[in-house]
């Protein structure tokens, strides 16, 4: 039997913040936020007790928010690192090399796609397109999307994340977020940049 | 080429601060009221007369959606709500409208709530785009500090409130009634139509569901006049439209371009070009990846519209284009799709639930050659099942794609089972 599972008083708060975004009755509406924010609290984790307490909190039967949870890929009904590593490898990424980011990861951490480091350090998932192709290959690092990497600089990125010292998100190369790297050919000419 | 004075997206990049006093110096918010008080009617006359056709994919023009909610209220709520689950692979313009230039988006969700009678908006965005929808929630903060939101939004005499409700990982729920049943609390299948959502959406109020570049879109039109934005792009394929360019370009990008640009001069442009030169390209994917790819050939001189994509039997989806060079391995780029689709499929419909893994699978061993050549017509029959016998057009992304590798790429897959049929031989022998 699982632990007892209690939202702490900020994410009780929290909670009742989002409920109240629906119309009084559509409380079900919260149940992707919620089940969010106890998973956040329980170390990433959606468990039996954070699906019992988001249903009790909800009015919903547990069967819901259990069908609920298992439907969507960001609530892991499994536990998973302190840094989740979600890889995607859908074609763009492909094209731009995501297949060699994917076997430098798992030569340096000597997991594969589903699999948790010894140390609960580091879990690996394989994930469909995350939505910034234009800086493929990418790889999600809980909440951070680590952009335009290659084996090299995801090794780089993930002796960092060990260190402690992650740095910043977004492009790992030397380019201003979606613009073309190098020159950028719009967007130079604007009149309210000038006052 | 589009002139910058002509761009909707002035903050495409983060250049310049995303915060509301940065927005409104790129013109933003300028007296929303007296757009408003041009009237409902007005407004959606002038999104038809623009043109614009909704730039989530389907292309279905954005005025003419609008005029479809009810008229009058009979007493149930009208809601808008933003399609923000931008998952089409090669898709990433909502992600930097939704960071860099939110405030064009909360603008649009008023004078598009207001002509629709609705006094709500649900922006609903993918859970992935944490960041994204926390720099959202921060706008929808300022603007209701300053009042542009909330009671009497910005002086119109119209209440107006924003909401930002996260997904959790699935493509699915891009599906807009399957969005729906996500934000109502539930797994993201999509209902069967009709009802359609302006008769019965979210809660079952009337409800419109619109991508996030269409409403983002509308305030800039509104001032500056429907006649100038159908000004640019062909008759039917008009207007500005952000792009996203990636695979092997020397350069990818978003970058905001007029409709009907030819697809060489966008990438050769802004792009960099393709990786080796021209000459070196085998393929492109022009809308994201349910639009069959185009090889080269027809590429040259292809313009990037609704139109002229279809003609082209493409199609130009969300303006993804994703750029394939000489050295894919293009069975392997389809295959990897369609193992995507088999992933997202939500399983409520046989024809998809059971046919994408299938076809999938088919396509690994051809990506070998381990196949035999009948397998090809086999596979495009399967497709063809598949394709408009479910309730949502997932179905149909998933066969278009391998539709069209076959369309063009047939020789390619014949000459890999053939080789490796006389291979076997050779070991045998």
């Amino acid at each position: 039997m699982s632990e007892e599972f209690k939202f702490n008083d900020e994410n009780l708060a929290k909670a009742k913040e989002i409920i109240a975004r629906y119309p009084e009755g559509r409380q079900q509406s919260a149940v992707l936020p919620l089940l969010d924010i106890a998973q956040r609290q329980n170390e990433g984790h959606a468990s039996e007790a954070v699906i019992e307490a988001v249903a009790k909190m909800l009015d919903m039967p547990r069967i819901r928010v259990t069908e609920v949870a298992t439907f969507y890929t960001m609530i892991n009904t499994k536990p998973v690192g302190k840094y989740h590593l979600q890889c995607c490898t859908t074609t763009p990424c492909w094209l731009r090399g995501s297949g060699d980011v994917v076997d430098a990861m798992r030569k340096h951490l000597g997991i594969d796609f589903g699999e948790t480091t010894p140390d609960g350090l580091f879990s690996m998932l394989e994930v469909e397109c995350l939505g910034g192709c234009v800086n493929a290959p990418i790889l999600q690092v809980n909440d951070d999307f680590y952009e335009d990497l290659d084996a090299a600089s995801v090794v780089k990125l993930l002796e960092a994340f060990k260190a402690g010292t992650p740095p910043e998100p977004g492009t790992q190369i030397d380019r201003q977020t979606s613009a073309p790297a190098g020159e950028i050919t719009t967007l130079q000419d604007l009149e309210f940049a000038k006052g | 080429m589009l002139q910058d004075k002509d761009r909707i997206f002035t903050n495409l990049y983060g250049l310049h601060e995303c915060s509301l006093a940065g927005a409104r110096r790129r013109g933003d918010w300028d007296n929303t009221a007296d757009l408003i008080k041009k009237g409902a009617e007005w407004i959606i006359e002038e999104m038809k007369a623009s043109g614009l056709r909704g730039r989530g994919g389907a292309g279905f023009p954005t005025g003419l959606k609008w005029s479809f909610m009810p008229k009058e209220n009979d007493g149930r709520p009208h809601y808008l709500v933003v399609n923000a689950d931008e998952s089409e692979p090669g898709t990433c313009k909502d992600r930097d409208i939704l960071r860099h230039d939110p405030h064009k988006l909360l603008e649009g969700c008023l004078v598009a709530g207001f002509a629709m009678g609705a006094h709500a908006a649900y922006i609903y965005v993918r859970g992935e785009f944490f960041n994204e929808a926390a720099a959202l929630q921060k706008a929808v903060d300022e603007a209701r500090d300053a009042g542009l939101l909330g009671p009497n939004a910005a002086g119109s005499g119209w209440d107006f409130e924003v909401y930002v409700h996260r997904g959790a990982g699935a493509y699915i729920c891009g599906e807009e009634t399957a969005l729906l049943e996500s934000l109502e609390g539930k797994k993201g299948q999509p209902r069967l139509k009709p009802p359609f959502p302006a008769m019965a959406g979210l809660y079952g109020c009337p409800t419109t569901v619109n991508n996030v570049e269409s409403i983002a879109v509308a305030p800039t039109i509104l001032r500056r006049g429907a006649s100038w934005f159908a000004g640019f792009g062909r008759e039917n394929n008009t207007g500005t439209k952000v792009f996203c360019i990636s695979g092997h370009v020397e350069r990818p990008c978003n970058v905001e371009e007029a409709m009907s640009i030819p697809m060489r001069e966008l990438i050769d442009k802004h792009a960099g070009g393709v990786r080796g030169g021209w000459d070196n390209l085998l393929a492109v994917i022009p809308g994201g990846s349910s639009t069959p790819l185009l090889p080269k050939s027809i590429c040259d001189d292809v313009l990037m519209d609704f139109d002229a994509l279809k003609e082209a039997q493409s199609g130009l989806g969300t303006a993804a284009v994703i750029v394939m060079d000489k050295s894919t391995d293009v069975v392997k780029a389809i295959a990897r799709l369609a193992y995507f689709y088999k992933h997202e499929s939500c399983g409520q419909c046989t024809p998809c639930r059971e046919g994408t893994g299938w076809m999938w699978r088919v396509l690994e061993r051809m990506v070998v050659g381990d196949a035999s050549v009948e397998e090809i017509d086999t596979l495009l029959d399967v497709a063809g099942q598949v394709e408009g016998h479910t309730i949502c057009a997932l179905g149909d992304a998933a066969a278009w794609p391998i539709q069209g590798l076959i369309r063009h790429f047939r020789g390619e897959i014949e000459d890999r089972i053939t080789k490796r049929k006389a291979g076997g031989r050779a070991a045998a022998a």
